[in-house]
């Protein structure tokens, strides 16, 4: 489960591209694994390593760039997280250590996936995305007040659902949320097995 | 005597198919906006499903109702003839044998490599009747909005999604805005299902569906079998929607009559009349509405390294193109498409890999042979595929073409450290994503029907599949 979250301050990585696919974010080849941790080192590993196959860091990639070595956050362009729905890339983000993403848009699945590991996925409009892109200083974002403030006093606010926000807040887990409600679950289920009955099957394995 | 009502329930407000299948799903309103809605099917596939189903059992919790969950090994399963567990992808073989064991633990049907039944998730799923109209159907896969072409609110989620979905039987939903994409009139020949995809993404954006379920609708769309719906379904998720989805008609409940999961008898009925009210009314409201003109269209390529990158076959990388896709793929501004030389080409994946498509391709490619030095690779979207077209004679076709037949799978529609086409190739693909390094190192991809394709394979380059002969 997700660490509760309220505020953040950090200077935030400039990753100004648009569509940067999950594929990008974790190359499919860099999951080794069924589980969901000892991902971070091939986070965005095809444009970090010089080569597909070693671990030489390209230079010329920002993720290198020892200024921006303590970022929790990333600045993004528009639809941020296209592509597979693999949630490793979410993983792989939370576990290198990024806890925001400010971005002009997101990927709908992956946005969620964000949710659900403690990352906030947080929208601005362009403009704002270019300001805080120029100066290139930290900025601080809190849950609670909805806004993310930069050095130079601008401030920006964001939308973000009252439950999305309540799951980041407190680190809430939704599966436990949800089997708060099991006997509504239930009654449902039995007024829907009679109205549609085909939908249940039988034992299949 | 009669009595005058006071009061009478007003008309029932137009629905669009979209919320008549979510209103019914609905458990429970949520605080802040979200609705608790009820999930009939759940579909993983080797890649991700142990995952899930390793972090649930971790957690001490359970699926609630393993007879509605399926599983299938179709993403690192090799392809080649002859295939076992081994896998060209280093480590493969631990995905398969622990969403073997961890299938088994839960109680969930796996359609494992040789099963009669394997194949790609979202073209076995409704091969196999497990995708309904008016069904709520998820898998841990972007594409699985393929099976919104049943009438049903198919969609992809994450791991975490799944786990929620198998322990509780619902989803935790903000819902998503309506936006109808009507295809009206005639799709020209050899214009095809992909290309209406391709078309409405470059002409929108890559991000033009955000936020929204897009129902298909119009003439060309109704025009469509099966198959072909499913194709432009497949390609929502490269639209940014949530789902695409088309009203099911006839044509939906013919095909799946019969198939395993399917009802039968009585139930069989029962569902039809269910199903039948599965409409969009008349006066429903959609929030976005698109027109295009199917009749206006032309096969579709693409140039650069996103579905949005893409134009007719007959046009040049336009003036306006990025430089950072130009530099990836290795073209220049005002390049001609047509006569672009390609390294392979690729029939297969859940865009494009049925039996008609199959059939297209190989009406193009009887008697006719590959170009030299391209590799063309032919991979069924499921075993019942394969078989169906070994029966119709459509395997010597291809091969007596040049090209590899092959197991079925999702196979090199994505590279997960296995097989290639070699770095740097150049690939014409029937898949649906041009990403960079999707189908390997450095692999140059251009998206397009199957007909395009095939007629590239022939070409030695990328060509219009009207000018073939
Ligand atoms: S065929 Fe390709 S796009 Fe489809 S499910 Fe498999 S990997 Fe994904």
């Amino acid at each position: 489960m997700a660490q509760p979250l309220s505020q953040i301050t950090s200077l935030p990585l400039p990753l100004l591209r648009d569509n940067v696919d999950t594929d990008q974010i974790i190359p499919s080849r860099e999951m080794k694994s069924t589980g969901k941790t000892g991902l971070a080192g091939g986070l965005f590993a095809g444009w970090r390593y010089i080569g597909t196959s070693g671990r030489e860091p390209d230079p010329a990639f920002v993720l290198n760039n020892p200024r921006y070595a303590q970022s929790e956050v990333i600045l993004a362009g528009r639809n941020f997280g296209c592509g597979s729905s693999r949630e490793h890339a979410v993983w792989a983000l939370a576990e290198f250590g990024f806890r925001a993403i400010l971005a002009e848009s997101f990927a709908p699945i992956f946005a969620g996936n964000c949710v659900r590991n403690g990352i906030v996925p947080i929208v601005l409009e362009a403009d704002a995305i270019a300001a805080i892109s120029v100066s290139d200083a930290p900025v601080t974002i809190r849950l609670d007040e909805q806004d993310v403030t930069s050095a130079d006093g601008q401030r920006w606010t964001f939308a973000i659902d009252a439950e999305a926000k309540a799951m980041l807040r407190h680190g809430l887990d939704a599966i436990d949320l949800t089997l708060q409600q099991a006997q509504r679950i239930a009654e449902w289920q039995g007024c829907d097995r009679a109205a549609r009955p085909w939908i249940y099957l039988e034992e299949t394995a | 005597m009669r009595s005058t009502p006071r009061w009478r329930p007003p008309l029932s407000e137009p629905l669009t198919l979209f919320d008549r299948i979510w209103r019914s799903h609905v458990v429970a309103s949520l605080e802040g906006g979200a609705d608790l809605v009820a999930i009939d099917r759940i579909f993983l596939h080797e890649r991700t499903g142990a995952a899930a189903l390793n972090a649930l059992a971790a957690a001490g919790r359970k699926v609630a109702d393993p007879a509605r969950v399926f599983a299938v090994t179709d993403h690192i399963v090799d392809t080649r003839p002859g295939r076992t567990d081994q896998t060209l992808m280093p480590g493969g073989q631990a995905f398969i044998a622990e969403t073997r064991a961890a299938t088994q633990a839960a109680g969930i049907r796996l359609f494992d490599v040789n099963d009669p039944d394997q194949g790609i998730v979202h073209v076995i799923s409704p091969e196999l009747g497990i995708v309904l109209p008016g069904a709520t159907l998820i898998a841990p896969d972007s594409h699985t909005c393929t099976q919104g072409a049943f009438g049903a609110l198919a969609w992809g989620i994450g791991s975490s999604e799944a786990e929620h979905a198998m322990a509780t039987g619902t989803l935790r939903l903000k819902k998503p805005g309506t936006m109808r994409v009507t295809f009206s009139g005639t799709l020209p020949a050899l214009v095809t299902p992909k290309d209406m995809a391709l078309a409405l993404i470059a002409r929108y954006g890559a991000g033009g569906g955000a936020g929204h379920a897009v129902e298909f609708a119009g003439d060309a769309v109704r025009a469509l079998g099966m198959e072909g719906r499913m194709t432009l379904c497949n390609m929502a998720t490269e639209f940014s929607a949530m789902t695409g989805m088309i009203v099911p008609d006839e044509k939906t409940f013919a095909w799946l009559e019969g198939r395993r999961y399917a009802p039968a008898g009585p139930a069989w009925d029962a569902a039809l009349a269910h199903w039948r009210t599965l409409i969009s009314d008349a006066g429903a409201r959609f929030d976005r509405e698109i027109e295009i003109d199917a009749g206006t269209l032309a096969p579709m390529i693409s140039w650069g390294t996103s579905p949005e990158h893409a134009v007719g076959i007959d046009q040049c990388v336009p003036e306006d193109a990025p430089q950072r896709a130009l530099d990836y793929i290795g073209l220049e501004k005002g390049t001609s498409l047509r006569g672009i030389r390609i390294d392979a080409a690729f029939i297969g994946s859940c865009t494009n890999s049925r039996l008609s498509d199959l059939r297209q391709a190989a009406a193009l490619l009887r008697g006719k042979l590959v170009a030299d030095g391209v590799k063309a690779i032919c991979v069924p979207g499921s075993s019942r595929v394969k078989r169906e077209a070994e029966a119709e004679g459509l395997d010597r076709v291809f091969v007596e073409a040049g090209f590899e037949w092959r197991e079925s799978g999702c196979s090199m529609c994505f590279y997960a450290g296995g097989e290639s086409f070699g770095h740097g190739a150049r690939v014409a693909s029937t898949t649906n994503r041009n990403f960079e390094s999707r189908q390997g190192p450095n692999v140059k991809t251009h998206i397009a029907s199957p007909a395009t394709v095939a007629a590239s394979a022939l070409a030695g380059c990328l060509a219009d599949p009207r000018e073939i002969t």
